[in-house]
């Protein structure tokens, strides 16, 4: 019994500091007091707010999940909710403390005292274990000296400077206002209210587990929907306006946050459909699977049907702010697509994908331009130029893959990206300028011209996008059942092997270079289109990185898993300005955190699950 | 690599071949125009090829920290480069409260090694966290996931100090101590110069001792020859490897205030990203795994780069040839990557090693 409950203080206590150690980064990195911004439901609470709530919850629920698994009864699940709660405002707090004017002095004191503290604690651990006390003595000097260096400095730092927001930009009057709920004058106050708030949302999440299942799953849906409305209230009302009238948007909306009332009734309406669908879903389940073929052919091709209808009518459905970022989204669906033929489909790591991009916009501008720069005088159009710059990418793609057909994984990972930089490094540089342009770019590209209307706007931009991808989605979905496909599995599961098979590895490798090559040219040439001027800082290594975890995220060697990374990873900063500036942080915890716990995506392809469990029950068979 | 008259002679090995001969013959032609020409003297000759020694001891002691994990995992470490910017840029703030204390141009020498021992120990930190945190979980998967992970740290992090310290560029104060010039038979080199060079050299020489000479040292060998063996012998690997990332860090963020004393543009958040993949070309150019070459890597490295572009892109008539400097060194790693990928020191990598 004992055990058991230190093995429950522990994961309470982990989760609890967890939680807290997020609540304490996302505001020091600003991303609280930025989501601050964005009210969720008009003068209720904001998104930052709901950051700072959600972390709580979420530890508090999982703190009950993991004891309830256990065994621990109500009374345990609630008590760990609360504490999870306090733990997760404690950082935070301590942090107010330290930057308030009154308690300065505390900060000074903590970061004196913490070496010793620490050396002791891991000087009483080598103790306990028996070492012997010279070492144990040594060790303790050591870690107290070392320790000490860093955060004497700091506290050296923040004596001159006075104030912590001279170091830390973002521990600032906007974040003691947001986390303290509105009360910077009060501080005190201002700790209770957030410890009072964060211990009743983590209570909550310890509630949360002990209701039954299905009205539990109601719950979520219907906070779950109604959060998400509100967070993307702008685009909701943006979609909305095309389709209702100004009066009926006005009783929704206040400018763009959500109104309570029909925010309560969304929360109502969605959890409703979420209680019957959590009752029966199943059941629909089960009777569709039951259903013999013919039928459910029907079933399928309906619902693709209505998608492609969605499809088509996606520009006067969203209006022209939106169909903008769908523009943006079906490009990054294009490289998506074609990088995915190298990464997911042949197993090539190509870092250097927006050298193709920048090679397909160069080619569009430089031919098309009317500006100084196009000294065609607008001969080409749009049209001609696509299959010049579809080919000249795919050249590009050829003469970069050459040198490192002979390397392999990681190697060829740095070496693409090389060839990245070396491209970015050019496009800026003077040598190339009376050719392209330099740091200004090429200006002044015409738009397409398409029977006779120019295609000016982002809503008919989207159907070349569109059509564009559908293309790619059949070529590479075609490539892939081919020969050529099988070949670059095998050269993807094991290069030596596939040589030692007859398979030439140089060709298969080539083609996969090329063809990615080719559709990162068409995205490029679009964009250049779209935009009107072309510049080198819109091709730099972050398009790359781009490209790659909206594959990554989406699921290696996944079609759809592509389209809804696009669509979640691009889309998401365009529509949340807010998070806009925490893009590349998203990013990268994404790639680091899928890798770790799914690294076949969130809708892997069936392929690829099937190897991760393979490779999975390979690792238990070789750990037994 | 192909053998003339052998059977898997192919058009690609040609293609290389024809790419060896265009490059070297590019070299050649350059040098010989730039040399006959007289436009640098000999003085601007040695002036470059000291800065290039300085610039290039920062390389060294970054690539050292990608050497030597790549050694023990057989992993690029992709966001050494973001190790090395937390130091240099959580140091600027020490530095300008020392500088404002006066104790920096009082005692240059004790300020100078006390924001050392502060980079270093930061991006420690940095670099144990991220092997706990990125990297532990995924040991023995295959060699791309642990990459893929290195970027995404890479951005995380670079994002991270941007949110924590803002994005604009801080300069580190000037060290009065550092600054000036000293004759040598009638060139003059500037005193931060050899400072860099000095302190670097001297870092270098800690870790060599560190690797040869001591009881972890000895360790940290064992664990790179074989790990399964080491582990036999009764070596906690987790605790070498963590150790290892930290020796590694702690060299990245000593180069980063040695880098700051003379960067005039100050450090930012994203300082770390170009001198990471410079520094990882370093590492390649020494033959990866391999700590002297590291070291040679990086100073050849820092050399050609400063040189190149006035030696050999100047000489072919490219005009703006200084702004191509970043190319050169790109151009080296994918010339050294194609070319010698076992470098100039290392052995022949096995299959599994390469």
């Amino acid at each position: 019994m004992n055990m058991l409950r230190s093995q429950n203080l522990r994961i309470v206590v982990i989760l609890g500091l967890l939680s807290g150690a997020f609540i304490l980064y996302t505001g020091a990195v600003g991303m609280i007091a930025a989501f601050h911004e964005r009210e969720v439901v008009n003068d209720v609470f904001s998104l930052g707010q709901l950051l700072l709530m959600l972390a709580p919850f979420v530890a508090g629920f999982s703190a009950a999940n993991r004891l309830g698994d256990a065994g621990a009864g109500p009374t345990i699940l609630l008590v760990s909710g609360v504490v999870v709660g306090f733990l997760t405002a404690l950082p935070t707090i301590i942090l107010l403390l330290f930057n308030s004017d009154e308690y300065r002095g505390l900060l000074d004191l903590t970061l004196r005292v913490i070496p010793f503290v620490v050396a002791t604690y891991f000087a009483w651990q080598m103790y306990r274990n028996g070492r012997d006390r010279q070492l144990v003595l040594g060790s303790w000097l050591a870690i107290a000296v070392l320790i000490g260096i860093v955060t004497f400095s700091f506290a050296l730092i923040f004596e001159i400077k006075g104030d912590l927001r001279t170091v830390l930009v973002n521990i600032n009057r906007d974040w003691v206002e947001v986390v303290t709920f509105d009360n910077r004058r009060e501080l005190m106050t201002g700790i209770v209210t957030l410890a009072f708030a964060s211990v009743v949302a983590g209570l909550i999440g310890g509630i949360f587990y002990l209701i039954p299942s299905v009205p539990r799953r109601a719950l979520l849906y219907g906070l779950g929907l109604t959060l998400l409305v509100g967070a993307f209230g702008e685009t909701v009302r943006l979609i909305l306006q095309e389709n209702l009238d100004r009066d009926t948007m006005r009783e929704i909306f206040q400018r763009d946050t959500l109104r309570q009332r029909p925010a309560l009734m969304l929360f109502i309406i969605s959890t409703v459909v979420g209680f019957l669908w959590a009752k029966f879903g199943q059941d629909v389940q089960t009777s569709f699977s039951n259903m013999d073929s013919s039928q459910r052919r029907v079933v399928n091709g309906v619902g693709m049907l209505v998608f492609a209808g969605i499809l088509l009518m996606l520009p006067w459905l969203i209006g022209r702010t939106l169909s903008d970022v769908a523009v943006t989204i079906g490009i990054f669906v294009l490289m998506g697509l074609g990088l995915n033929i190298a990464i997911g489909l042949a197993g090539l790591l190509d870092l250097g994908y927006v050298t193709n991009y920048a090679v397909g916009a160069y080619i569009l501008a430089v031919l098309t331009s009317i500006g100084p720069l196009g000294r065609l005088d607008g001969v080409f159009t749009f049209w001609m130029v696509i299959p010049v710059a579809l080919l000249a990418a795919m050249f590009a793609g050829f003469v970069f893959a050459v040198p490192v057909l002979r390397m392999r994984g990681d190697y060829l990972a740095i070496a693409t990206l090389g060839f990245g930089e070396i491209i970015g490094k050019l496009a800026i540089s003077d040598w190339l300028k009376p050719l392209i342009g330099g740091a200004q770019g090429v200006q002044a590209i015409p738009k397409p011209i398409f029977l006779g209307t120019e295609l000016k706007n982002p809503e008919q931009l989207y159907y070349i996008v569109l059509v564009a991808s559908l293309v790619t989605l059949f070529v590479s979905v075609r490539l892939n059942n081919s020969r050529t496909g099988r070949q670059w599995m095998a050269i993807r599961e094991d290069e030596d092997v596939a040589t030692a098979m007859g398979i030439d590895t140089a060709r298969a490798k080539l083609l996969a270079f090329t063809l990615s090559a080719a559709t990162g040219g068409v995205a490029g040439a679009i964009f250049a289109a779209k935009v009107g001027t072309v510049f080198p800082n819109s091709f730099t290594v972050f398009i790359s990185i781009n490209v790659l975890s909206l594959i990554i995220v989406g699921g290696i060697a996944s079609n759809p898993g592509i389209v809804v990374g696009a669509v979640v990873l691009i889309g998401m900063p365009e529509l949340l300005r807010e998070f806009s500036d925490f893009r590349f942080l998203m990013y990268g915890a994404l790639l680091v955190l899928m890798m770790i716990n799914r690294p076949q995506g969130f809708i892997p392809s069936k392929l690829v699950t099937h190897e991760v469990r393979a490779s999975v029950k390979a690792k238990l068979a070789t750990a037994d | 690599m192909f053998k003339w008259g052998s059977d898997d002679f192919s058009w690609v090995d040609f293609t290389i071949d024809v790419l060896r001969v265009l490059i070297v013959l590019g070299v050649v032609v350059g040098a010989w125009n730039t040399l006959s020409s007289g436009r640098i003297s000999f003085a601007q000759w040695v002036n470059l090829f000291a800065a290039g020694l300085s610039q290039g001891s920062i390389y060294a002691l970054i690539a050292l920290g990608y050497t030597l994990v790549y050694g023990i995992l057989l992993m690029i470490n992709f966001a050494h480069g973001e190790v090395f910017m937390a130091g240099a840029f959580s140091t600027v703030f020490l530095a300008e409260a020392l500088n404002r204390t006066g104790f920096l141009n009082e005692q240059p020498l004790l300020a100078i090694l006390l924001m050392i021992m502060f980079a270093g120990l930061v991006s420690m930190s940095v670099a144990i966290l991220l092997e706990r945190i990125a990297y532990r979980p995924l040991r023995g998967s295959p060699r791309l996931v642990p990459l893929i992970t290195a970027i995404g740290a890479s951005f995380f992090l670079q994002y991270t100090f941007r949110g924590l310290y803002g994005s604009g560029f801080k300069a580190y104060p000037g060290v009065k101590a550092l600054q000036g010039v000293i004759q040598i038979g009638g060139v003059s080199i500037p005193v931060v110069q050899i400072f860099v060079f000095c302190a670097a050299l001297l870092l270098m020489l800690c870790l060599y001792w560190l690797v040869e000479r001591t009881r972890i040292g000895k360790a940290m060998r064992a664990v790179s020859e074989n790990k399964e063996v080491a582990r036999l012998m009764g070596i906690d690997i987790d605790w070498v490897i963590m150790f290892t990332f930290g020796v590694g860090g702690f060299l990245a963020g000593s180069a980063g205030v040695i880098n700051g004393m003379f960067r005039p543009q100050g450090v930012n958040f994203y300082m770390g990203f170009i001198p990471g993949i410079k520094a990882f070309t370093a590492a390649v150019l020494g033959g990866i795994g391999n700590i002297p070459g590291a070291m040679l890597g990086g100073l050849f490295l820092g050399v050609i780069e400063a040189i190149g572009p006035n030696l050999v892109l100047a000489g072919l008539g490219i005009p703006g040839a200084n702004q191509l400097k970043d190319v050169i060194a790109f151009t080296m790693l994918v010339l050294v990557l194609i070319f010698r990928p076992q470098g100039i020191l290392g052995e022949r990598l096995s299959e599994t090693k390469a």
